[in-house]
């Protein structure tokens, strides 16, 4: 009976964690839907492109933050060796794209 | 557990896609995948930035002039809601409500076929009005390979939920097909997280310079 009561009472707390993590969810995909409106706003403004390149490019690293924190569930905890893995790919693609472009330039 | 304990509907333990060994390789294994997903678009990505606007003796369309933001934006808003609706799928497999779960799953498969339906039009597009084909040019090439293996993996994603669903939808939910399901959401959200920098990179910067 004891153990029944237990389980009900993690089961209702399981219920309210997930409706938390519901919430910051929501609110990170009302971020992302601005931002994203932010970026083709400044480029359909005909801002100087000095300025729109950096801002929309910083807009999407921050978007890709969102998607992996929040909805990919990289905040949880246990979360070391995906957070090891994508980075590494992300380093790898950071020289990739370097090295592309800068050959052309030669 | 036995194999018979696995494939039971009632009384699933907390977070169901990972309470089994077979759970947690998938888990981390599907992880260590997309860091090799993120490497194989980033060539893609390099190419594209390295052979944009070359059209060699040929005459092309300059990026300026070529894309469209108003269709990138609704597809941008097709796919964002796409990936919100899978975290709601996921949400009410944490709390075992298998129903609700394929509801949400089959929203976002509407969504995905939304934007696909949205890039086979502006490659037809693009090839019919413009004559920007896969073989005319360098920057055709790069192009279409950029966003066209974008394009499919969003066939396969959809194909990969679709079967899923379908598969599962007498079993209910149970320790061997949770983490099938989470996985598959996984890998919708990387597609997303890939169109972000897509719409940023090709389009919004290729309407700016």
């Amino acid at each position: 009976m004891s153990k029944n009561t237990n389980s009900a009472h993690s089961e209702q707390f399981y219920k309210e964690k997930h409706k938390e993590e519901m919430k910051h969810q929501v609110i990170t995909f009302a971020m992302m839907i601005i931002f994203t409106i932010i970026a083709f706003g400044l480029v359909a403004g005909g801002f100087s492109k000095y300025f729109t390149i950096p801002v929309i490019l910083v807009l999407a690293v921050v978007q890709f933050l969102f998607q992996l924190y929040y909805f990919m569930h990289m905040n949880q905890k246990g979360h070391e060796m995906p957070a090891l893995m994508i980075y590494s790919g992300v380093f790898a693609a950071a020289l990739t794209v370097l090295g592309l472009t800068t050959i052309v330039w030669w | 557990m036995t194999h018979d304990d696995m494939l039971r509907s009632d009384n699933l333990p907390h977070e169901p896609e990972k309470a089994t060994l077979e759970g947690k390789n998938k888990f981390l294994g599907f992880w260590f995948f997309l860091g090799g997903e993120t490497v194989l678009f980033a060539s893609l990505f390099g190419t594209y930035l390295a052979l944009k606007n070359s059209f060699g003796g040929t005459e092309g369309v300059p990026t300026t002039e070529l894309y469209g933001l108003e269709l990138v934006f609704i597809m941008t808003v097709l796919l964002l809601t796409s990936s919100l609706t899978s975290v709601y799928a996921m949400y009410h497999m944490k709390n075992h409500d298998f129903k609700k779960m394929q509801l949400w799953l089959g929203v976002t498969v509407l969504l995905g076929l939304g934007f696909l339906g949205c890039e086979i039009y502006e490659f037809y597009h693009y090839v019919h009005e413009y004559h920007h084909t896969f073989t005319a040019h360098a920057f055709g090439s790069a192009f279409y390979t950029l966003v066209g293996f974008h394009g499919g993996h969003v066939v396969f994603g959809l194909l990969w939920i679709t079967t899923l669903m379908i598969r599962n939808a007498k079993r209910g939910l149970n320790l061997y097909n949770a983490p099938k399901f989470y996985i598959a959401s996984l890998y919708w959200h990387f597609i997303d997280v890939v169109w972000v920098f897509i719409f940023t990179v090709v389009y919004l910067m290729g309407k700016v310079a």
